[in-house]
C-alpha cells in the first residue's frame, strides 16, 4: 500500500506524460526513486541483482533487459512480486502507467535493451487476410505449444505455466516475445520479424473475438471440458429422462 | 437347515407376497385430468410442428454470418428449433405411454433356455443322417482335401494386405545434409548465430523446405514434405556456454551457446517446443516427457526413454547457421529396428 | 372406460383399406406368426433399464448424421488451397479432408449443427456404452443364460472406441493427426513387427497420404457394419432371454413382469429415441464441441498445449501418461515397453478382464443355475467391490490423461500429478475394494437386521419400572420379501485332499485354488435370516413390553410430540 501512496505523490510531481523514447533525465530520476522503494529490495540499488546464499538469483540483474520488460513485468502486475511461488502471476498493477514508464525509463538508461514497441507493431486494427493467415501459421508453430490454440495456456513442469492470452494487451503480448519473460523464450525481432509478431497478435487478438460459432466453448479447453460436459450434463440429462419414464407416478388409493 | 437348491422354498425366511394390488392413476379415474393430459400432450406436439417449420425458415432466413449471444445465431436457431421439436414429440408419446395407455403389468412366464432333451435327441439324429448321407466320416479323403482348401483360402487374403504399403526401410536418414542451413519455420530466412540472444528459442526446419528446383517447383511438397517434417523439425536454442554440460565428442556441436535439438519426440512423436529458457528444459505436450536441453537432450521425466537427437552445427561462409551432419541419433518414436539401425549410424561416424 | 368407445382395428377406415395389403404381405412372409409372440412381449420397468436405450439411440443419431455428413466430407488427404468463409485460415493450403470439414462447419448451412450433434452423439453413444454396461455388471444381469450377450457388449464397446477414434481422425485438424501421430508410435511400439505395421498402415511412412481415406472406410463402412451386427444379435437374445427384473413381490426367476411392447413399451422407447436426438440437438445447439477451424491444419511440426482425445481414450492417454519410460534392447531389437505396456496393455487387460470376468465368478461361486432376477449390489460385496475398485483404477488413468488441463487448472505442478497416480494406480483400488465391501456388508447386516427386529418407529415407550426403549415394528411385507430373496451363501469347504482311499485327489491345485478363491468371494458376507430367525424374532417382535405391536400400514413415523402420524 506504501507503494502505491509513494507512486501517487511521485506521480502528482510528474504531470507530463512521457513516453518511453523521450525519456528525460527528470523522468529517469522519478523512476529511479520508485526502483529504490518498491523494487531495490529484490534487484539490488543499481538494478545489479541479488543473488540468494546458492548463488541462486533473488531478484535477476536488470541491467540490460529494457524498457519493454519493465513495461511488461509491471504493466501486467507481475512485479511486483507478491509472494514467492513457481511462477509470478499476472494481477492488477500497482504502478499507474505514468509511474511504469518512468520505471522503464530508469532500467532503459542502464543499458540498451528491448524498447517498448511502437504503435506501429501493436495495431492490429488494418490487417489484411494474408497478415491474418501468417501470423496463425507463425502462432501454431512457435505458441500453440504452450500456450494452446486458442490462448487458453497450458501447463509447464514444476507447478509453472504459459498464462492464458485471454484479455492481455497487444502491446504486452509483444513485449513478451521480445523480452522472454520468466521461463518464455526469446522470440527476437532478428526471426520473428516486428511485422510478423503484428500478424502474431492480430491472429490471436482474431481467434478470441470472433463468435463462438458452435455455442459455449467450455474455456478452450479442448476434449477435457467435452468430456465433462457429456458426463455432466448429456449423461446426466438422459439419466433424468430415463428416471422420469421409470417413475411410477401419481396413483389413487381406493378407499 | 437344508441349502440344496430345491430346498429354496422352504428355506425361504418371507413369503412371497404376489403381486402388490395394481392402483389406478388419477386420468383413470377423473376423465377431467385425462382430458387435460390429452390437451398437454397434443399442444406438446403441435408445438413441435410450428418448431419444424421455424428451422425450415430459419435454414433460409438466417444468413451465415450472423450471430447471437456470441454464437452463430444459424446454428443456434436451427439446433434449438429441430432440438426442441424433438424433444417436445419424446417427451409427448412418453406422456401419452405414462398418463392415458393402458397401465396394467402383465405378465409372462419365462421357459427354460435350454432346448428340451427330445430337440436335442432329434436334432442329433438329423445331424448324424445329414453327415452319414453325405458319407463326411466315411470319405476322409474328400473331407480333408476340402479342409485343407478352405484353409488355404485365408492365404488370398493376407497376401493381398502386402500391398498396403511399401516394406519399411531404413529408418537413420532426414533430409539434413551437412551444409544445409538452418532456416526459420513459416518464413524460411536463414539464421544468424547474432540473431539468437540468450534465452531464444526458434522452430526451424531444414533449408531444403523452402527450396524450388530450376522450374520454380518446391523440391519437397504435399506428402512427401510432411513426411519429412515429421523427422527433420528442429528448435534451436541460445543459453549462456556456462550452463551447457556436453558430453564426450559433443563440445563443438554448439555455436556460442546455441544447440539445436530435433523437435520430434523419441516417445511418440509429438513436436516440442515447450521449452523453459531458465532451467533449458523442454516438455512435450502430450505426454510430458521432459527433456534438459544443457544436458545433452537427457530425459528427466516422462515416459520416452531416448534422449533428444542433438544437430551438430556450424556456421556457412556467409556466416549463417548450418548442420554439419544428418543427426548422429535415430529420431522419431523407437520401432524394433532401432538398436540395428542406431549400430549402424554408430559405424558410419 | 374406453372399452365402449373402441372400434376394432379391422373395422376402421384405416382398417379396411390396409386389410388387403396386409394379408398380401402376411401370405408371403407369415407375420402374424412372428407378431403373435412379440407384439405384447413384456418389458419390466426400471429408469437403469434405459442405459442401453440412450447407447441404442445415439447410435442411431450417428448414422442418421452421419449419412449427412458423407454428403460432403471429402476424405482426402490432397492439398487443396481453402478459400472459404473462415478468414484466419483463408489462402492456407490443407488436405481436403480438413478443407471440407471447414465447409460442413461455415459453408454448408446446418452443417455444423450436424457435425456437432454427430460428435456429441458419439461421446454419449460410448458413455451410456459404459453406465449401461456398469449395470449389467453390479446387478449380475451377465450371469447364465447372459454371458454370451455380455460377450456381444465387451465388443460393443471395444468396436465403439476403434470407430469413435477414427472418427476424431477425419478431419486432420491440428488434434486429430496429433492423435494420428500417438497411433504410428504406439503401431512402431509393437515388438517386431511394429514397423511392417506402420507402413502397411500409412502406406509408407509416417504420415503418408492413405491413412485418411483408409479410417474413413472404416468409419463409415466396416465398424458401423460391425456395430450395427453386434447390436442386432445383442437385442435379438434379449427378446429370446427376455429382460431380466428386479426382485419383488410376484417376481420370480419364472416369470417377467412388466408392460407390453405394444403400447407402453414401444411409446416410451420410441419417445426416448425423440428425446435422445432432441437433446443432442440441443446440445449442437448450444455447446461447442472439437472447433476444428480453431486448432488449424495438421502439420507435423506443430501442435498445441492440451492435445487430449476424446474423454473414451482418456484412460489409454492417461496410461501412457504415468507409464515410467522403460525401453530394453534384447537380441538386436528394440522393446518399446513405454509405449506398448501402456497403449495396447491397458486396453487389452480391461476387455480381457470384462470378458473373461462372468467365467471366471461362474467358476468360482460354481453356480450354473439360470437368473433371471438381478442381484442387489450388496448382495455379491466381492463382485461390487471389484467393479468399484475397477472404476477407480479407470478414474486414476482417466485424471492422468487430463493431468496438464488439471495442473493448470488447479495450479498444481504437474510432475506431482503424475508421481501420486502412479502409486494411485496401485493403492486407491485396494482402498476402493476395502471401503466398497465394508459398505456392503454393512447394509447386508442392516437389511437382516430390519427383518429381525423390524424398523425403529421413533416411538418412545416408558416401562412401568420406568426404562425406555424404542418401539420396533416389522418392515412390509412387499419390503421384507424383497430384501430376502437372495441366495444363501454357500457351505464352504476345504476341497478334499484325498479320497477314503488315500488317493490324492485329482486336478487338487486347481481345487485348492478355487476353494481360495471361494473363501475371498463369500468372506465376510453376511447370510440372510434363517426361518427360524424369523419365526423367533416375530414372537420376540410381538412380545414387547407385553403388548403387539400393530402400527398398521399407513403409519407414517411419529410426529415431534411421539403422536403416530398415519393419513
Amino acid at each position: 500500500m506504501g507503494l502505491v501512496v509513494a507512486g501517487g505523490l511521485y506521480a502528482a510531481f510528474a504531470p507530463r506524460p512521457a513516453t518511453a523514447e523521450e525519456a528525460s533525465s527528470q523522468q529517469i530520476e522519478a523512476g529511479r526513486q520508485l526502483f529504490l522503494i518498491g523494487c531495490a529490495s529484490c534487484h539490488g540499488k543499481n538494478a545489479e541483482g541479488i543473488l540468494t546464499k546458492r548463488d541462486n538469483n533473488y531478484g535477476p540483474t536488470l541491467v540490460g533487459v529494457g524498457a519493454a520488460a519493465v513495461d511488461f513485468q509491471v504493466g501486467t502486475g507481475r512485479m511486483p512480486l507478491a509472494q514467492a511461488g513457481p511462477q509470478a502471476p499476472r494481477k492488477d498493477p500497482e504502478y499507474t502507467a505514468t509511474e511504469t514508464s518512468q520505471l522503464a525509463a530508469y532500467i532503459a538508461s542502464l543499458a540498451p535493451g528491448p524498447a517498448i514497441p511502437d504503435s506501429e507493431y501493436t495495431d492490429y486494427s488494418k490487417t489484411t487476410v494474408e497478415q491474418l493467415r501468417e501470423g496463425g501459421e507463425f502462432f501454431r508453430t512457435n505458441c500453440t505449444a504452450c500456450h494452446n490454440s486458442v490462448g487458453a495456456g497450458g501447463a509447464l513442469p514444476g507447478g509453472r505455466y504459459a498464462p492464458s492470452l485471454v484479455g492481455v494487451s497487444a502491446k504486452h503480448i509483444y513485449e513478451a516475445m521480445v523480452t522472454g519473460p520468466q521461463q518464455m523464450p526469446v522470440f527476437a525481432d532478428t526471426t520473428i520479424t516486428p511485422e510478423d509478431k503484428k500478424n502474431v497478435i492480430a491472429y490471436i487478438k482474431k481467434v478470441q473475438s470472433q463468435p463462438e460459432y458452435g455455442g459455449m466453448a467450455g474455456g478452450g479447453l479442448g476434449p477435457v471440458s467435452e468430456g465433462l460436459f457429456t458426463w455432466l450434463i448429456g449423461i446426466g440429462a438422459m439419466v433424468g429422462f430415463a428416471v422420469w419414464i421409470g417413475a411410477h407416478g401419481a396413483r389413487v388409493k381406493k378407499r | 437347515m437344508s441349502t440344496k437348491d430345491n430346498g429354496v422354498a422352504i428355506t425361504e425366511p418371507v413369503k412371497d407376497p404376489g403381486l402388490p394390488e395394481h392402483l389406478p392413476r388419477p386420468t383413470d379415474v377423473d376423465p377431467a385430468q385425462a382430458r387435460r393430459s390429452e390437451r398437454q400432450i397434443s399442444a406438446m406436439f403441435g408445438i413441435a410442428t410450428v418448431l419444424l417449420l421455424a428451422f425450415c425458415v430459419a435454414y433460409f432466413a438466417i444468413d451465415r454470418s450472423e450471430t447471437f449471444l456470441g454464437f452463430s445465431a444459424s446454428n443456434f436457431t436451427l439446433g434449438a428449433t429441430l432440438g426442441g421439436a424433438l424433444l417436445l414429440m419424446g417427451v409427448g408419446i412418453i406422456q401419452w405411454a405414462k398418463k392415458l395407455m393402458g397401465d396394467h403389468e402383465i405378465i409372462e412366464m419365462r421357459h427354460a433356455v435350454a432346448s428340451s432333451d427330445e430337440d436335442r435327441a432329434a436334432v442329433l439324429e438329423d445331424l448324424n443322417t445329414g453327415i452319414n448321407e453325405s458319407g463326411f466320416g466315411r470319405r476322409p479323403m474328400i473331407r480333408n482335401s476340402l479342409l485343407g482348401a478352405m484353409g488355404f483360402l485365408a492365404l488370398p487374403a493376407v497376401v493381398m494386405l502386402r500391398d498396403l504399403g511399401p516394406l519399411p526401410h531404413d529408418e537413420d536418414k532426414t533430409v539434413w545434409k551437412k551444409g544445409m542451413r538452418v532456416v526459420n519455420d513459416v518464413s524460411g530466412t536463414p539464421i544468424k548465430p547474432s540473431d539468437l540472444e540468450v534465452g531464444s528459442l526458434v522452430n526451424a526446419e531444414p533449408a531444403i523446405m523452402y527450396e524450388t528446383d530450376a522450374d520454380g517447383q518446391p523440391v519437397l511438397e504435399g506428402t512427401a514434405l510432411l513426411q519429412a517434417k515429421s523427422k527433420a523439425a528442429v528448435i534451436m536454442v541460445r543459453m549462456r556456454p556456462e550452463d551447457i554440460t556436453p558430453s564426450k565428442g559433443r563440445e563443438n556441436w554448439g555455436i556460442d551457446g546455441i544447440l539445436c535439438y530435433s523437435k520430434i519426440c523419441t516417445h511418440v512423436g509429438c513436436p516440442i517446443s515447450l521449452y523453459e529458457q531458465q532451467t533449458h528444459h523442454v516438455l512435450c505436450p502430450c505426454h510430458q516427457s521432459t527433456f534438459d536441453l544443457a544436458d545433452n537432450g537427457k530425459v528427466i521425466f516422462g515416459p520416452a526413454h531416448r534422449p533428444l537427437p542433438q544437430l551438430p552445427l556450424a556456421v556457412d561462409s556467409e556466416g549463417y547457421i548450418v548442420a554439419v551432419s544428418d543427426f548422429p541419433e535415430i529420431v522419431a518414436p523407437s520401432y524394433p529396428r532401432l538398436a540395428h539401425d542406431q549400430k549402424k549410424l554408430d559405424e558410419k561416424s | 372406460m374406453t372399452d365402449t368407445e373402441y372400434t376394432n382395428i379391422e373395422d376402421t377406415g384405416l382398417g379396411k383399406k390396409a386389410g388387403g395389403p396386409v394379408e398380401w404381405l402376411d401370405d408371403r412372409l407369415g407375420l402374424a406368426g412372428m407378431a403373435k409372440k412379440n407384439l405384447r412381449k413384456v418389458f419390466p420397468e426400471h429408469w437403469s433399464f434405459m442405459l442401453g436405450e440412450v447407447a441404442l439411440w445415439s447410435f442411431v443419431v450417428l448414422l442418421l448424421t452421419g449419412v449427412f455428413l458423407t454428403f460432403w466430407f471429402q476424405p482426402s488427404m490432397n492439398e487443396t488451397v481453402y478459400n472459404g468463409p473462415y478468414n484466419p485460415l483463408h489462402g492456407l493450403t490443407m488436405s481436403q479432408a480438413y478443407a471440407s470439414t471447414l465447409d460442413i462447419s461455415f459453408s454448408v448451412r446446418g452443417g455444423l449443427l450436424i457435425r456437432q450433434i454427430h460428435h456429441w452423439a458419439a461421446m454419449l453413444f460410448v458413455a451410456a456404452m459404459m453406465l449401461h454396461m456398469l449395470r449389467v455388471f453390479f446387478t449380475g444381469a451377465y450371469r447364465k443364460p447372459r454371458e454370451i450377450n455380455w460377450l456381444i457388449g465387451v465388443g460393443l464397446l471395444s468396436m465403439g472406441l476403434v470407430e469413435g477414434f477414427a472418427g476424431y481422425s477425419l478431419p486432420d485438424d491440428l488434434l486429430s493427426g496429433t492423435g494420428l501421430r500417438f497411433v504410428d508410435g504406439l503401431l512402431r511400439s509393437i515388438p517386431l513387427v511394429g514397423s511392417y505395421l506402420e507402413s502397411f498402415m500409412f502406406g509408407g511412412e509416417y504420415p503418408g497420404d492413405v491413412i485418411i481415406p483408409r479410417l474413413y472406410m472404416a468409419h463409415i463402412l466396416l465398424v458401423p457394419a460391425l456395430l450395427l451386427g453386434l447390436i442386432g444379435a445383442h437385442m435379438l437374445l434379449l427378446v429370446y432371454h427376455k429382460h431380466t427384473q428386479w426382485p419383488g413381490p410376484g417376481r420370480t426367476e419364472k416369470n417377467v413382469v412388466g408392460y407390453p411392447m405394444l403400447p407402453v413399451y414401444a411409446a416410451k422407447a420410441g419417445g426416448f429415441f425423440f428425446v435422445v436426438f432432441g437433446f443432442t440437438a440441443l446440445m449442437g445447439a448450444i455447446l461447442q464441441v472439437n472447433p476444428i477451424w480453431a486448432y488449424g491444419p495438421y502439420n507435423p511440426s506443430e501442435v498445441t498445449a492440451g492435445s487430449q482425445p476424446d474423454w473414451y481414450m482418456g484412460f489409454s492417454e492417461g496410461a501412457i501418461r504415468l507409464m515410467p519410460n522403460w525401453e530394453s534392447t534384447i537380441f538386436g531389437f528394440t522393446w518399446s515397453w513405454n509405449i506398448f505396456i501402456p497403449g495396447v496393455g491397458a486396453m487389452g487387460l480391461l476387455f480381457t478382464a470384462l470378458g473373461a470376468w462372468p467365467f471366471i465368478e461362474s467358476w468360482i461361486t460354481g453356480d450354473k443355475r439360470e437368473h433371471h432376477l438381478l442381484e442387489r449390489p450388496r448382495n455379491a460385496p466381492v463382485r461390487t467391490a471389484l467393479g468399484v475398485a475397477g472404476m477407480t483404477a479407470f478414474a486414476v488413468l482417466w485424471i492422468g490423461g487430463g493431468n496438464d488441463i488439471i495442473a493448470t487448472k488447479f495450479h498444481l505442478n504437474i510432475y506431482t500429478i503424475t508421481k501420486t497416480l502412479r502409486i494411485g494406480l496401485f493403492v486407491f483400488p485396494v482402498i476402493a475394494f476395502m471401503v466398497t465391501k465394508r459398505i456392503c456388508v454393512g447394509l447386508q447386516r442392516q437389511d437382516a437386521n430390519s427383518i429381525l427386529h423390524g424398523y425403529e418407529t421413533g416411538v418412545i415407550e416408558r416401562t412401568p419400572s420406568g426404562a425406555f426403549s424404542e418401539r420396533h415394528a416389522p418392515l412390509p411385507a412387499e419390503i421384507q420379501y424383497t430384501i430376502t430373496t437372495h441366495d444363501r451363501l454357500p457351505m464352504l469347504e476345504a476341497p478334499a485332499e484325498a479320497d477314503k482311499n488315500g488317493v490324492a485327489a485329482p486336478h487338487s491345485r486347481a481345487a485348492k485354488l478355487r476353494a481360495r478363491a471361494r473363501k475371498f468371494y463369500y468372506h465376510g458376507a453376511v447370510d440372510k435370516p434363517t426361518v427360524e430367525d424369523v419365526h423367533h424374532a416375530e414372537e420376540h417382535l410381538g412380545e414387547i413390553a407385553g403388548h403387539p405391536v400393530e402400527l398398521g400400514d399407513d403409519f407414517q413415523g411419529v410426529s415431534e410430540t411421539g403422536v403416530p402420524r398415519v393419513h
